[in-house]
């Protein structure tokens, strides 16, 4: 399953960058290579997330949160 | 200004790469080295402490640098004792990262290497499966620089090895999650001793450590593993620490950050690519110290570039996992077959570990006899070392 973003819906997986301290524990874990981190900027690729969890499971500071009725998609492989 | 090719192109500005850059350009070759921050040195993501005799090699020790001599190593237990094994002399330093990177930015400088700050790397020049340079985003435009070397030396986030197609990704219960607090007025805290505080009260899968920077300052920190902090965050263990042991402490930095305690990867090398430090894994699995064992990395990876270009032979970057594994991979085989049996003692098994260390007379104790008393533990541990040592 991937996730497709679209305005005013809410993601599934979702970095709350406000509070992010860009340390790239995230990155480091995503089997995807799906986190996207620049100095002090950070986003999840929409296209590779397939929704794992494991970055919300290493981030040290709770900023990764998991919405359960974030938008879903069927992967087209 | 930045060219349109080099011979040698590091990514990232940390210890492991700029002494990769120096050994690499003390041979004459052309090397830049790209830092996505805007300091090299900043933010320190790191607990600072290092051995004595891994900084030596490297730089001549200085006091701008040095925020504490260490000849003290404090164990605490999970029910409060100390024991605390004392050296005759120093034998380790807590660093200003923020200097130490600088120093080592400007020895490659003077060695000849070019380094650049927020250049962000955001992928490889392929020809195939042959990595031929990078693409950034440099003063908001995106370029391309060639190069006949990359060396990926981009930290745990790494992404370089992953576009070079090696597979990089951490297994989250290997990723070691901190975090940590820089705090003044903190009190009951001897200038020259490293404290681990060891037990699932504190730091579970990881320890809880307190590294004294001079003037009532220290790095108060802990890191705990994926599995762990999945449970309850390192945030909060680190909270809750806080509260108990340096209520009166002022917070003056606090930082996340991620530490891959797990064995260096199977592959740290391919067709013009090399990687290096925190990015091919090269920490201690045991004690999470990636500072030394980075600037080591470096150097092997440095000194092999610098002969591939010289040579204009790139055949030479295979050697460059058996040169690591000879100084120092073959070790942290060792360290990672501990991590595992130290992190399965349990609580009560510690705090009979620490008791017994502290029958022995204070001039007897070493690390050694720590570890000992610790695989007495987990007799089946001397099997998996001896292990080790055979093949």
């Amino acid at each position: 399953m991937y996730r497709i973003a679209k305005t005013g819906q809410k993601l599934m997986i979702e970095i709350l960058p406000d509070k992010c301290d860009f340390c790239g524990c995230c990155v480091g874990v995503c089997p995807e290579d799906a986190i996207e981190l620049k100095e002090a900027e950070i986003r999840i690729i929409d296209e590779l997330c397939t929704n794992c969890s494991k970055c919300i499971w290493a981030c040290p500071i709770e900023v990764i949160v998991f919405n359960k009725d974030g938008v879903l998609k069927e992967a087209i492989y | 200004m930045l060219k349109s090719q080099y011979d040698i192109i590091v990514v990232g500005a940390g210890p492991a790469g700029t002494v990769a850059a120096r050994f690499a350009a003390m041979q004459g070759v052309d090397v830049l080295v790209l830092e996505k921050d805007r300091d090299v040195g900043y933010p320190v993501r790191c607990a600072e402490a290092i051995s004595k005799r891994n900084v030596v090699p490297f730089i001549e020790p200085n006091d701008k640098w040095i925020a504490a001599k260490i000849n003290k190593y404090a164990f605490v237990s999970p029910n409060g004792e100390e024991v605390v094994i004392e050296f005759d002399e120093v034998n380790g330093y807590v660093l200003e990262r923020r200097i130490f990177d600088y120093e080592l930015g400007r020895l490659a400088s003077e060695a000849g290497a070019k380094i650049q700050t927020r250049v962000y790397v955001n992928g490889l020049i392929l020809e195939g499966e042959k990595v031929c340079g990078v693409k950034a985003e440099f003063q908001g435009k995106q370029i391309e620089i060639r190069s006949k070397i990359v060396i990926g030396a981009d930290g745990v986030e790494s992404r370089v090895g992953r576009w070079a197609g090696i597979k990089t990704h951490i297994d989250y219960r290997d990723m070691e999650s901190c975090f940590q607090v820089t705090a003044a007025n903190v009190d009951n805290v001897d200038p020259g001793t490293l404290y681990f505080y060891l037990g699932t009260n504190y730091a579970p899968g990881g320890y809880f450590w307190v590294f004294p920077k001079g003037d009532k300052l220290a790095n108060i920190g802990l890191g705990i593993s994926g599995g762990d902090n999945k449970k309850r965050s390192a945030l909060s263990f680190l909270n809750d620490n806080m509260k108990k042991f340096f209520p009166n402490a002022s917070v003056l930095t606090q930082i996340a950050g991620g530490v891959p305690c797990a064995l260096t990867l199977e592959r740290i090398s391919g067709d013009g690519i090399m990687l290096v430090g925190d990015a091919a894994r090269q920490v201690n699995p045991l004690t999470g110290g990636g500072i030394g064992s980075g600037m080591i990395g470096g150097r092997v990876a440095g000194e092999i570039a610098g002969e591939a270009i010289r040579k204009n032979n790139l055949q030479l970057l295979d050697n460059y996992h058996n040169a690591w594994m000879k100084e120092r991979g073959k070790s942290h085989l060792i360290f990672d077959k501990l991590k595992e049996g130290i992190f399965n003692i349990s609580d009560d098994e510690f705090n009979d570990i620490i008791k017994k260390l502290k029958k022995i007379p204070k001039e007897k104790r070493t690390l050694g006899k720590f570890f000992v008393t610790a695989l007495a533990k987990k007799p089946s541990l001397i099997v998996d070392v001896a292990k080790v040592y055979v093949v």
